[in-house]
């Protein structure tokens, strides 16, 4: 049961099976939550609990995470980069031929299998970095803006991907991202982040049907969710510039 | 499909290249032959020929075992020692940074004129030899590991944490393997200044030695000899660093 | 902040360094044929400057490492601005310059002593062919390095062959070439120097092996100070310039 509370200036409860996004101007610290809920940074102040058990300086067991840079290793192929968990936990090799063929299929890796990253396309490193993840069956994956790079087309098919493997998987999601559309289109909860220091402005509820996908963005409601967002975030993102800029 | 003709053609195109090169340079070699005359040198092929004699003496042979077990002793102590002192200077930032400038003036002064010390300390022979070949390796040996393990990409080890991988094996399956292709540029520089290192210590006061043996051939004006020699050596140089580029290629053609 | 703490650090070391060698060789933990006190070798050095002879091999070894150095930029900005001209030949080339610096260079030495005889000129041709392929390849990266936009600005400004090279293309790729000069000057050093101590007549590497050959530990150890001071400081004075242009550049 994924629980998960980030105390301090941001109180948060993620739901079993939720899909949460975090929107915030640039520099509010949405990744730096993202580091202290996954334990890889530690908290200044009070603590987080995942399945009640609070999170120190380590990765807890069952916490994925996929990050914004390409984080797929070269010197592996992309079989061995999915498989790089299982054989860091001693899974038999038989179990782990098995689960990363699924995960290849899942992801539509299966042609690549044997290839090296190198050989892959931007959006087809992050699916092997998904892989990487899924294969270990955590209950709560923690995606760090992982679109970031990728052009808009591939951003909308991506984040069908990531619906289905949410569906599939019944993981818990929260993703931190900058981009409204996407924050509107995957989750059912956002929540929007002030600037610097962040805290949570307001969580945002959707309503979304679990069986979603990205033609969501055209339906009227849509428009509405993300210009509920815009409002929100409009005075923030002015804040931020101009402390960029004097800065 | 397309891809792999056209990397076939260049393949080949290269190997075309490279015949160029080496005949380019024949011909040149004999062109300089020509102008400079036979007191001062000799043409390719009686050079080769002459060579081909070298390597078939038994006289020649003990001459090649010192320098080269000078050469594989020294090139050992400086890739080990190295790779190692570099990436702990790299991990190390503040002791990376305050060893830096040292390494870089230790690169660019002309070693050579440390050697006496090295002759004082060691004493003439084969430790000498050795300490002088390592005194050139190691230090870019140091710089490219140093640099490599700089170089890691952040996200490479919060991957590692994630994975919860103790420090050990974080060093074996993430960082070794992330650092390896910068680490494997300095061995290639490492190995070529092992070997100037060695044959330079040999020119000067030894008794034994392929640089021994090309001062000697100096002092008798034995000019076959010396461009024997020096076309060995040369040769050998240029055919390891070749190889040693074409594996370096393929490490960076990974990423 | 960090990069002042870091060169605290690394002054204390090399105190501590030396002060421990001065200790160790006065206190004869070090004997003192293997090495003189640091202290000494400075006392020496000062010395070395009232002896003609050593002026002279001063003079010397300048005066080669000026001319190959001089001879290895010229010619190497040359050749790598004809090869960067015809990329075919650059093509066939390319191999040479990247295996150039594998080869040790010091075994053609006897060779031109052979031709040319135990005077100057081997020295300095060394110096030279040390020298002047690390100046054709920085050549050609700076040129590599010129955008294109540059060449199509020039062609749109009406400027003529000349006065694009002039105007847009040198100071475009002109700290690169500065760094080209800069290798040139320590592998001149290098090369000079290397070609004295080997067997020469005259100049500071020769000086320096004719003092370890004839136990003058004093002399020996001021030269070597000598040496390492002046090549060390020129290339730290050219790293700083090298570093302004490059600031100045918005690079790194």
């Amino acid at each position: 049961m994924p629980d998960v509370h980030a105390l301090g200036p941001i109180d948060l409860s993620l739901q079993p099976g939720e899909f949460f996004a975090v929107v915030g101007p640039s520099g509010c610290g949405k990744s730096t939550l993202l580091e202290v809920i996954a334990g890889l940074s530690p908290p200044t102040q009070g603590e987080v609990l995942f399945d009640g058990v609070p999170v120190g300086s380590f990765v807890p067991e069952g916490i994925g995470v996929i990050f914004q840079d390409d984080a797929s290793f070269p010197w592996l192929t992309v079989r061995e980069n999915i498989a790089f968990g299982l054989k860091r936990r001693g899974t038999d090799s038989k179990t782990t031929r098995r689960l990363v063929d699924d995960a290849l299929e899942l992801t539509g890796l299966g042609h690549f299998a044997d290839g090296y990253p190198a050989q892959l396309s931007g959006g087809m490193r992050q699916r092997v970095c998904i892989a990487r993840t899924l294969v270990l069956q955590p209950r709560l994956i923690l995606l760090d803006e992982p679109f970031g790079a990728l052009d808009q087309q591939t951003r909308l098919l991506m984040g069908d991907e990531v619906l289905r493997l949410w569906r599939e998987t019944g993981a818990s999601i929260l993703l931190i991202t900058h981009a409204l559309d996407e924050a509107a289109m995957l989750s059912d909860r956002v929540g929007v982040m002030s600037a610097r220091p962040g805290r949570f402005l307001d969580i945002v509820t959707t309503n979304w049907p679990r069986n979603r996908d990205s033609t969501i963005v055209t339906r009227p409601d849509f428009g509405q969710i993300t210009s509920r967002l815009w409002t929100l975030l409009r005075d923030q993102s002015m804040k931020s510039i101009v402390e960029t800029a004097r800065a | 499909m397309n891809g792999a003709a056209a990397r076939r053609r260049s393949s080949l195109e290269r190997s075309a290249e490279v015949v160029a090169l080496i005949a380019l340079l024949l011909v040149a070699w004999q062109v300089m032959y020509h102008i400079a005359g036979k007191v001062a040198m000799t043409t390719p092929a009686e050079t080769i020929r002459y060579t081909a004699k070298l390597l078939a003496s038994s006289e020649f042979r003990p001459h090649v075992w010192t320098t080269g077990k000078a050469f594989i002793t020294a090139l050992a102590i400086a890739l080990v020692g190295g790779s190692v002192i570099g990436m702990l200077l790299g991990f190390h930032r503040l002791a990376g940074e305050v060893a830096e400038p040292i390494l870089v003036s230790l690169y660019s002064i002309p070693k050579v004129i440390l050697y006496p010390i090295i002759l004082l300390v060691f004493g003439i022979g084969m430790a000498a030899e050795v300490a002088f070949g390592t005194l050139h390796g190691i230090v870019p040996v140091m710089v490219f590991s140093m640099s490599a393990v700089r170089n890691i990409k952040p996200v490479y080890i919060k991957t590692g944490r994630v994975h919860r991988l103790s420090t050990w094996s974080l060093m074996r399956t993430v960082l070794l393997p992330a650092a390896f292709p910068e680490i494997f540029t300095g061995v290639r520089i490492g190995f070529s200044v092992t070997l100037l290192g060695t044959v330079m210590s040999e020119m000067f006061g030894s008794k034994r030695g392929l640089g021994f043996l090309l001062m000697n051939a100096l002092g008798v004006n034995d000019v076959q000899l010396i461009m024997s020699l020096a076309l060995l050596l040369v040769t050998f140089a240029a055919v390891a660093n070749s190889m040693l580029m074409m594996i370096e290629r393929r490490l960076y053609r990974q990423r | 902040m960090r990069p002042r703490k870091a060169t605290i650090v690394r002054l204390v070391l090399i105190a501590a360094a030396v002060g421990s060698l001065e200790a160790a060789c006065r206190t004869g933990l070090v004997a003192r044929f293997t090495m003189i006190p640091p202290s000494e070798m400075v006392v020496s050095l000062f010395g070395l400057f009232r002896s003609p002879d050593v002026v002279s091999d001063i003079g010397q070894t300048l005066t080669a490492v000026g001319i190959a150095l001089a001879a290895a930029v010229l010619i190497g900005f040359l050749i790598g601005a004809l090869l960067y001209a015809v990329p075919r030949a650059r093509r066939i080339a390319d191999p040479l310059l990247a295996t150039y610096y594998a080869v040790p260079v010091f075994v053609f030495y006897p060779l031109l002593i052979v031709f040319f005889g135990l005077n100057a000129i081997p020295k300095t041709v060394i110096g030279f062919l040390y020298a002047f392929v690390v100046m054709i390849i920085n050549t050609l990266n700076g040129l590599d390095r010129v955008p294109s936009v540059f060449w199509k600005t020039a062609r749109v400004h009406h400027l003529g062959r000349r006065d694009t090279v002039v105007h847009l293309i040198l100071p475009c790729a002109g700290p690169y070439l500065f760094t080209g000069a800069k290798l040139a000057v320590m592998y001149a050093f290098i090369g000079v120097i290397g070609s004295e101590f080997i067997l020469s007549s005259g100049g500071l590497g020769y000086r320096i092996s004719f003092a370890y050959n004839n136990f003058q530990s004093d002399v020996m150890y001021g030269l070597i100070l000598f040496v390492l001071m002046v090549v060390i400081l020129v290339n730290m004075g050219l790293y700083a310039w090298e570093r302004v242009l490059m600031e100045r550049r918005g690079g790194r």
